[in-house]
């Protein structure tokens, strides 16, 4: 019993199959000005999301959603000078635990140690996309870019693709249940002009381009940074053996991805659909057989 | 810089990735910070402290670049006997008056050079800031001042009075001001020396941070004396750069909106001193350098304006120009506007009711008008003041008591119309025109135009001799489209000026002060040359040069470097190769390069002026500042300046700290407003110091624009910083009880706001002082919010004094004190109350 499950294959003819593009997101050139964040809402026409002051440093919308397709997150990171030190402990968190100058003389902090991380989010357009492959209706489909994009005329707002993303992405809107999320820019790529998010991106943070020659620009400048004394300098989803058969957004990150807020090792849900439907199978059909055999036996 | 200038700042990105160093000195940590090499967090208003010990670095290490400044700057000039330092008289220069609170700065000048003008005159200058923008100068023989020591041994020379003066600006007295680790300053100090050079060079960027002091000006001139002694102006990869608040406020100050300079720092005429247009020039200009040319500029100015009218015998209607009595700048405006000595207000582009220091005061002042026009592309707090102020809440204004009438115009946003953009580097850009302004938003352009054309007609049967300036006024400008705009091209081929026969003018060295000529704004001469709009070129970086001399257009004549003559050595040649930029060609007998030679094109390096000399003529060929009178940069500032030759450390107009150089603690002729309804925290050494312990200061957030009309309406901006909220440390939080995500209420004697808390580590407590050192305590607050918007929230500005910096009457909101306190504030009269408490608190009464 074959189980088909149509995985990322475009089904384009050569003619109209065209390069695969992606994003290059270099954190360690971001400068958090969030231009990707409206600049995306103002082409894509997505509504503000004003969730009001969070306090989570300059974050103010929090996380991807369907009205947030970019997301600049602002990490304020005290990494640990000495080997008394956790890391984690902030004096952020010290004086909302009352115990900062508990035991007399305030400390004065310095920088050293301290520093901002920013870095933009974006639907990562996975080579194997989960989303894609539980959508019922089609209106999920891969591009002749090879993105993964919404047709917001198709969806039925069933949802199932919303707990499929690994990654937390793709998103209910609350007022018409449809699931939103980013297009690459889907119409701007079709009149050959580069995502919004990426023309506005003002130090080049992120690069819009063919994803080969990305990853390869990546691989450059993570050895750059790393020959500049930044060890934690990784490329993050950029593998196209990890679980999710390599992203078309990838990141450069200056530390591990759960600092900011990315699954350390997502793996595309349907990934194991096929074996776990042929097990189901398997075992349905012994069942079968096994009523089958007692009751032939009983009849004896 | 990528906290308010993101865009520019991909510049410094690039630099950065091609291995420069970025130095962020800030006392916030900032997304600038996140991405530089160092941040120098110190206590807001020490900058001075900071750079002036930059420059005893120097001195003391013997890093200065010894050639340029032996040969490009005035180290080697000999100052008036009678000058005394601030080292001689505890923070004072000679010539002050403590009546007058102002300074007579003959005792400044070069020894034995005919001083420019009489006392009377430079007095107003001094005071009025008149001269603060040319130049001015007296005779000079050969070139040079008639005393000098080019051995710079003498002790009255500028290389000895610098020395001197900053002697005591040492590691540790920075350390003990700024709370800047010492160590941490020298590397600072060290950088810079070892990036300028021959080889090598550094650049600063500032903004608002540093301008807006009680001692602003003086700030820059700070950053000036480095750059001149590590030979960084007039270089590529050098320069000191005015990150400015709006976009094109580099245009509005060259072409102004300032009451006392004409188009291309022109100073405004007085009432009573200048009589006639010789007179005029006369007392304005130098003899020497491109300031000997302001006939020129002048009269073809009036050219511009009044057109065939002026003429030599009506003295170009040099009559018609407005005249100024005394300060008319928008602060002392804003005071006779609360003491009914004002009736009407054009408020444009501004929200004075949130953006000004004390805006309480502006409010109340502006419920005192007849009538207010105020234009802008969403209704702002300065026009709904009235109905939504804070003063509403509190009781102290009503609607129905209000006389003020109020015309709300609607503005086309930058989209909606053409125009230019003037940047920091002098820089314009033209804009074309997107969408049409919806419904009834118009340009400043046309409404400017079509309120004068509509003046005019009313008076078009005047007999008046007043209503000649406007009836004579050239204003023929055509228009076009459905709402008559007037055509914008038109208005640049008036700025860039055209000859006798009504050709364009390509340079601003063909301006006659025969009336042959008109140009409306001298500097400008050539963004219109040959007919084309040169600043709408868009040329590729890629297709051109490197200096992209073929992208938008440079003031003056396409210069993209000023005083680029200094890239070059004394005799012509580049410093270096890898700097190599403008430089003396021999064989063609002319100067040239990659820029525009910022130089007469045929005068040699070793060009020495003849006895008599006048204008550019009168200029070494070795000296490239061709705008000074001597043709050197100033490291000591002879006149020009109102509050001193020498950038000096005053703490700010409020400091919980003594000054520990001088026994005068703040700048002696900041503008001071000392009123009910504007009182001053104690400073330290008055009684009540203790009641305002903290130091504030503000500032802005990428997500937002100023005062907060372009940002606070449009939702996708709003949602990214919905809420006024303060920054503290997490020390503080500590100290005072605050709760992250919580609310304080911030208390100055001018008023008290709520914030919601940020703690963050980003801001830290600073060790300032010695013996022992004590932590201060620094409290941010962005200023972008109102009772207008999407998302309102209280303005910081409300805490602020109006004292103002005397050169150029900006406002101290950079510095000052206050006392922050968990909790919301009070509503209503309440608020009046607290305000009340800390008063008399301060002034030693039992609560």
């Amino acid at each position: 019993m074959q189980l088909t499950l149509h995985r990322s294959a475009a089904p384009y003819p050569p003619e109209r199959q065209r390069p695969r593009v992606g994003f290059f997101t270099d954190t360690s050139i971001c400068i958090g000005c969030k231009a990707c964040e409206v600049a995306c809402k103002e082409w894509n026409n997505v509504p503000a999301d004003d969730c009001g002051f969070s306090g989570d440093s300059y974050d103010n919308t929090l996380a991807l959603g369907a009205d947030t397709w970019r997301h600049v997150a602002f990490i304020e990171q005290r990494r640990p000078l000495g080997l008394r030190e956790e890391p984690g402990t902030s004096l952020v968190q010290e004086a909302a635990a009352g115990q900062l100058g508990a035991d007399g003389e305030l400390p004065v902090h310095e920088d050293a140690g301290f520093r901002w991380l920013m870095s933009s989010d974006v639907c990562k357009h996975c080579t194997e996309a989960a989303c894609l492959e539980v959508c019922p209706t089609g209106s999920l489909f891969r591009t002749e870019f090879g993105t993964v994009v919404v047709q917001e005329d198709v969806c039925n707002g069933c949802g199932y693709c919303i707990p499929a993303c690994p990654f937390g992405v793709i998103d209910q809107r609350k007022d018409d249940g449809r699931a939103w999320k980013c297009t690459l820019c889907y119409d701007r790529l079709r009149d050959d002009m580069e995502p919004a998010c990426a023309q506005a991106c003002p130090t080049k943070s992120i690069q819009f381009g063919e994803l080969e020659e990305l990853r390869a620009r990546a691989e450059r400048r993570v050895e750059q940074l790393r020959g500049a004394g930044e060890p934690g300098a990784q490329l993050y989803g950029a593998d196209p053996q990890n679980g999710v058969g390599g992203t078309g957004a990838f990141f450069l990150l200056l530390d591990e991805p759960e600092t900011y807020g990315l699954p350390p090792d997502p793996v595309d849900t349907t990934r194991d659909l096929t074996e776990i439907w042929q097990t189901a199978a398997l075992a349905g059909a012994m069942l079968v057989a096994g009523s089958v055999l007692a009751l032939i036996g009983s009849r004896r | 810089m990528a906290e308010c200038h993101p865009v520019g700042f991909q510049w410094v990105m690039e630099a950065k990735l091609r291995g420069a160093k970025i130095i962020h000195v800030d006392p916030r940590f900032t997304r600038t910070s996140a991405v530089a090499d160092l941040h120098v967090p110190l206590r807001a208003g020490t900058d001075i402290a900071f750079l002036g010990g930059i420059v005893n670095y120097i001195i003391e290490h013997r890093r200065w670049f010894d050639e340029y400044v032996r040969r490009y700057t005035n180290a080697e000039v000999i100052i008036d006997e009678r000058y005394a330092d601030t080292e001689d008289l505890d923070g004072f220069f000679s010539g002050w008056n403590p009546e007058s609170r102002s300074y007579d700065p003959t005792s400044w000048q070069y020894d034995g050079m005919e001083t420019f003008s009489a006392g009377g005159q430079r007095e107003e200058g001094a005071i009025l800031g008149e001269a603060a923008h040319y130049a001015q100068g007296g005779q000079l023989q050969g070139g040079e001042p008639p005393n000098i020591d080019p051995t710079l041994e003498h002790p009255r020379c500028v290389f000895q009075l610098l020395k001197r003066h900053y002697a005591r600006y040492t590691p540790e007295a920075v350390e003990e001001i700024t709370g800047v680790p010492r160590e941490v300053f020298i590397e600072v100090a060290e950088s810079l020396c070892d990036n300028s050079g021959r080889e090598r060079t550094s650049a600063f960027c500032y903004a608002v941070g540093w301008t807006q002091h009680s001692v602003g000006v003086q700030y820059i001139r700070t950053a000036a004396i480095v750059q001149l002694l590590l030979g960084n102006i007039g270089r590529p990869g050098g320069g000191i750069l005015a990150l400015r608040g709006h976009t094109s406020i580099q245009g509005s100050t060259d072409i102004p909106t300032l009451y006392n300079i004409l188009p291309g720092y022109i100073p405004m005429p007085h009432s009573h001193s200048h009589q006639n247009l010789a007179e005029f020039i006369d007392n304005n200009s130098a003899a020497t350098g491109y300031w000997g040319h302001m006939d020129a500029y002048m009269t073809s100015l009036l050219k511009a304006w009044w057109g065939d009218t002026a003429t030599a015998q009506n003295d170009y209607c040099f009559d018609y120009m407005p005249r100024i009595t005394g300060d008319h700048s928008v602060y002392q405006q804003i005071l006779k506007m609360r003491d009914g000595e004002v009736e009407g207000f054009f408020v444009m582009g501004e929200n004075p009711a949130v953006g000004s220091a004390n805006s309480k005061l502006h409010r109340l002042a502006m419920a005192e008008l007849k009538w207010l026009v105020v234009r802008d592309t969403s209704i702002t707090e300065s026009a709904s003041f009235w109905k939504d102020g804070p003063e509403i809440e509190t009781g102290e204004l009503r609607a129905q008591d209000i006389e003020t009438e109020i015309f709300f115009l609607p503005a086309a946003s930058h989209v909606e119309k053409a125009g230019s953009f003037t940047n920091t580097q002098r820089l314009l850009q033209w804009r074309e025109q997107a969408v049409e302004p919806p419904g009834d938003c118009r340009s400043e352009l046309w409404f400017m135009y079509h309120l004068i054309r509509r003046i005019r007609e009313k008076l078009a049967e005047s007999t008046e001799a007043r209503d000649r300036p406007i009836l004579d006024l050239t204003w023929n400008y055509p228009t076009q489209g459905p709402h008559d705009d007037p055509d914008p091209e038109s208005v640049v081929a008036e700025i860039n000026g055209w000859d006798a026969d009504g050709k364009p003018l390509s340079a601003y060295t063909q301006l006659k002060a025969d009336g042959s000529t008109a140009c409306g704004c001298w500097i400008y001469c050539g963004w219109y040359a040959d007919g084309v709009n040169q600043a709408a070129r868009r040329k590729p970086g890629s297709e051109q040069s490197w200096v992209a001399p073929e992208w938008g257009w440079a003031w003056p004549a396409n210069r993209r470097i000023l005083y680029n003559r200094a890239s070059a050595d004394p005799d012509g040649n580049p410093w270096s190769e890898r700097k190599r930029y403008v430089w003396w060609d021999a064989e063609q007998g002319k100067w040239t390069g990659h820029d525009v030679p910022d130089f007469k094109p045929d005068t040699s390096p070793d060009y020495r002026p003849a006895e008599g000399a006048t204008a550019e003529d009168a200029i070494r060929g070795d000296k490239p500042f061709i705008m000074q009178a001597d043709g050197r940069g100033w490291l000591f500032v002879p006149s020009g300046l109102t509050d001193g030759p020498l950038p000096t450390h005053f703490e700010p107009h409020e400091s919980p700290f003594p000054n520990p150089l001088y026994g005068q603690a703040a700048n002696p002729a900041r503008q001071q407003f000392p009123r009910p309804d504007n009182p001053s925290n104690p400073t330290f050494g008055e009684p009540g110091t203790e009641v305002f312990p903290y130091v504030m200061t503000t500032y802005r957030l990428t997500e937002h624009h100023t005062a907060g009309g372009m940002s606070r309406v449009v939702p996708h901006l709003s949602e990214l910083q919905p809420e006024f909220f303060c920054e503290v440390s997490p020390e503080l939080a500590a100290e005072r009880g605050l709760q992250h995500g919580g609310w304080a209420t911030i208390v100055s004697s001018r008023s008290a706001i709520e914030a919601r808390v940020l703690v963050t580590e980003r801001i830290r407590p600073l060790r300032i002082g010695s013996d022992p050192a004590r932590t201060v305590h620094q409290v941010g607050l962005p200023y972008h919010w109102g009772t207008r918007g999407l998302r309102t929230g209280d303005s910081a500005n409300d805490l602020f004094p109006l004292v103002l910096d005397p050169n150029v009457h900006i406002q101290e909101v950079k510095a000052a004190t206050c006392d922050i306190r968990p909790g919301r504030r009070p509503r209503g009269a309440q608020l009046l109350e607290l305000v009340d408490d800390y008063r008399r608190r301060m002034q030693g009464e039992a609560a």
